[in-house]
């Protein structure tokens, strides 16, 4: 069987506060594929930038990866030292930010912001990163780039410093780009640009995506697998298909009601009931338990466990276990 | 059946801001010649890009910003200057940003009771109070939090001391601007819930502005569609979903990522060249022809004005 090129195995991070530790990843367990795009959902606080982050160990100074394990082509990415880490962003594993406004430096210009990131991953210098980088901005669809090469950020509308930022993550030809909420910030025509050109470089450079998104509709049209998380934790799992037409999690199915549709009956929103939880304090069983409709004694107590529905489908739900039992018959009773 | 009244309307309003360029001034025209009604109870959605001038709208209705020309007819009377104070007892606003549009220094009941201190709706503090806390219970805050600071609550709860805020004087219309989009999409449902609960019960009109075309479309009757401060497209909302006539309400409508994968993926996106022009340096004849598939020369002589094309769908394009 082919080697998975991203493993994370069991990854706990936390932020140490003031406050508190807060446990903002909880054990999550995920593999990549070449050339796949995985989808991670979920809202503010669930965790799910955290653990893009965590990859990339870009945390903040109060935040620790203190457990599990990220294997990047077999090797152990915690074990790394910095300097290791170093030459692993960029080259092998890129990330591009949310907003594309702040993180661009606003005192140098593209180009020197461009070709910084060439120089230090690859064998270029001078004349020859210039034009790698004139051919990159080609490459993501930014006309007369020896142009915007000399221009500064401000310069730019918000779609073309997003470009930028996807040039420069590209830069050094990954084998994982890490996108964390690339269009959050942008409008739906520049968003709907965007989209299709993560789609169309994916497509030709057979790298492996992660989207980090709380839009269902970009993981609709994106991805090929999914991660819902909640409170730090991966509630399902599963294909497109899987997630939208067969959701085995209440927080997933609550979560697809509660989204507007095009439909002219107009039917009335079922939303989430409650407010998130509070990631200092989490409960001790299911996390989602306090805004769950379908929620039993056991959903307070205990965790319940990942629970295979098909090959490709996983959810962590306890209905799926009690649906089982029933499923077995009278046997587990007796 | 019942023919609901006409509550607003605005007849060719515009608003330009004056822009500091070298040593010249130059009009920035936020809202370029727009016009439309609402009526009685009725919710007009209205979308469009960051910078299409929609807030400046909103704004402009309550004189938040000083219209540049143009005629805003409400209730039948004019509004002015002068009697603007008065009129914002039946017109009321609910802001984009829960955060920054409640002063950190008062206490809920405080800011919920602010506009009946402006309008003196009560003759003692005790009336103040009760109608403080039966606001509360409308909107579904818990009447015990009301001594409580703003930053004690979450994103939802504090746009829901913002909407109670608005409807404490008892008004007739209220502008959404952008109600529920800092919230997550849990936390939006039941917000978008609430309003639609609120105007069942108490007979309001909303003008909600956002730039979330499924939102709007769910909680709309009507739908008007802007860019670059004219209204370019205006029709019932599942007619201009099912029938989008001009270019740029077709994009819009394509670009839309639908949370269904068969439908989202079998679709075909008309995805737009190029950028949104600068307000300041606008393209003659019609705003969208430079990115517009359909431009001809005609667009770049004239600008098209809105025309009915049966059942009240107006479109201002002269190629569809």
């Amino acid at each position: 069987m082919s080697e998975k090129l991203l493993s994370v195995q069991d990854l706990h991070t936390s932020f140490f506060t003031d406050s508190g530790e807060v446990q903002a990843v909880n054990g999550v367990t995920f593999e990549l594929d070449r050339g796949e795009i995985l989808g991670i959902v979920g809202e503010s606080g669930s965790g799910k930038s955290v653990t893009a982050y965590s990859i990339m160990q870009i945390l903040a100074d109060t935040g620790k990866i203190v457990g599990g394990s990220i294997k990047y082509k077999g090797e152990e990415l915690t074990q790394y030292t910095e300097k290791q880490m170093r030459s692993f962003r960029g080259k092998c594993c890129s990330i591009i930010f949310q907003d594309p406004m702040t993180s661009l430096n606003p005192v140098f210009t593209i180009g020197n912001q461009l070709t910084e990131a060439i120089k230090l991953h690859t064998d270029r210098k001078g004349k020859e990163a210039k034009a790698r980088a004139a051919e990159l901005l080609e490459l993501v669809g930014i006309n007369d780039p020896h142009k915007r090469l000399k221009q500064y950020p401000y310069e730019l509308s918000g779609g073309m410093r997003q470009r930028v930022m996807i040039a420069m993550a590209l830069a050094c030809e990954p084998d994982i780009l890490i996108a964390d909420e690339p269009t959050t910030a942008l409008d739906v025509t520049i968003q709907a640009q965007i989209l299709e050109l993560i789609q169309k470089l994916q497509e030709q450079l057979g790298m492996a995506v992660i989207l980090v998104t709380h839009d269902l509709g970009v993981i609709a049209d994106m991805c090929d697998n999914i991660v819902v998380m909640y409170g730090g934790r991966i509630c399902e799992r599963g294909t497109a298909a899987d997630i939208f037409y067969d959701p085995r999690h209440e927080y997933t199915k609550g979560l697809l009601r509660s989204i507007p549709t095009f439909d002219e009956a107009k039917k009335r929103l079922v939303p989430i009931a409650g407010t998130p939880i509070n990631m200092l304090n989490l409960p001790k069983g299911c996390s989602f338990s306090a805004r769950c409709d379908a929620c039993m004694k056991i959903c307070l107590t205990e965790q319940p466990e990942e629970v295979e529905i098909s090959e490709t489908h996983k959810a962590s739900c306890w209905m799926n276990v009690k649906k089982m039992m029933e499923e077995e018959g009278g046997n587990a009773c007796e | 059946m019942l023919v609901s009244k006409t509550l607003l309307e605005v007849k060719n309003l515009k608003q330009y801001f004056p822009v500091k360029s070298g040593f010249k001034t130059i009009p920035l025209k936020a809202v370029d010649d727009v016009s439309f009604t609402i009526n009685e109870g009725e919710t007009l959605g209205l979308v469009g890009e960051s910078g299409c001038g929609k807030t400046t709208v909103g704004r402009t209705l309550l004189h938040l910003y000083e219209p540049t020309a143009g005629e805003i007819i409400f209730d039948g009377e004019k509004v002015t200057k002068k009697n603007i104070n008065r009129m914002r007892k039946k017109m009321q606003m609910v802001f984009q940003d829960p955060y920054s549009s409640l002063d950190p220094r008062m206490t809920v009941e405080d800011i919920i009771g602010e506009p009946l201190d402006v309008h003196k709706l009560y003759s003692n503090r005790k009336e103040r109070r009760e109608k403080v806390l039966e606001l509360m219970n409308y909107v579904g805050l818990n009447s015990e939090h009301a001594t409580r600071y703003a930053h004690e609550f979450s994103g939802g709860q504090r746009q829901r001391i913002g909407i109670a805020r608005a409807l404490a004087v008892d008004p007739k219309f209220i502008v959404c601007d952008e109600p529920v989009s800092a919230l997550d999409v849990s936390i939006q449902a039941q917000v978008i819930n609430m309003f639609e609960d609120l105007q069942a019960k108490l007979g309001v009109a909303y003008l909600f502005i956002a730039h979330d075309l499924l939102v709007v479309h769910h909680i709309s009757k009507r739908i008007a569609v802007m860019y670059l401060g004219k209204i370019v497209e205006i029709a019932d909302s599942d007619d201009l979903n099912a029938n989008p006539l001009h270019p740029y309400t077709q994009s819009l409508l394509s670009a839309i990522p639908i949370p269904d994968p068969n439908i989202t993926r079998s679709r075909k996106r008309i995805v737009l060249e190029g950028d949104v022009p600068s307000p300041l340096n606008m393209p003659t004849g019609c705003a969208f022809r430079t990115r517009c598939p359909y431009a001809t020369e005609q667009c770049a002589k004239e600008c098209p004005t809105l025309t009915d094309r049966g059942n009240g769908h107006m479109v201002a394009c002269f190629n569809k």
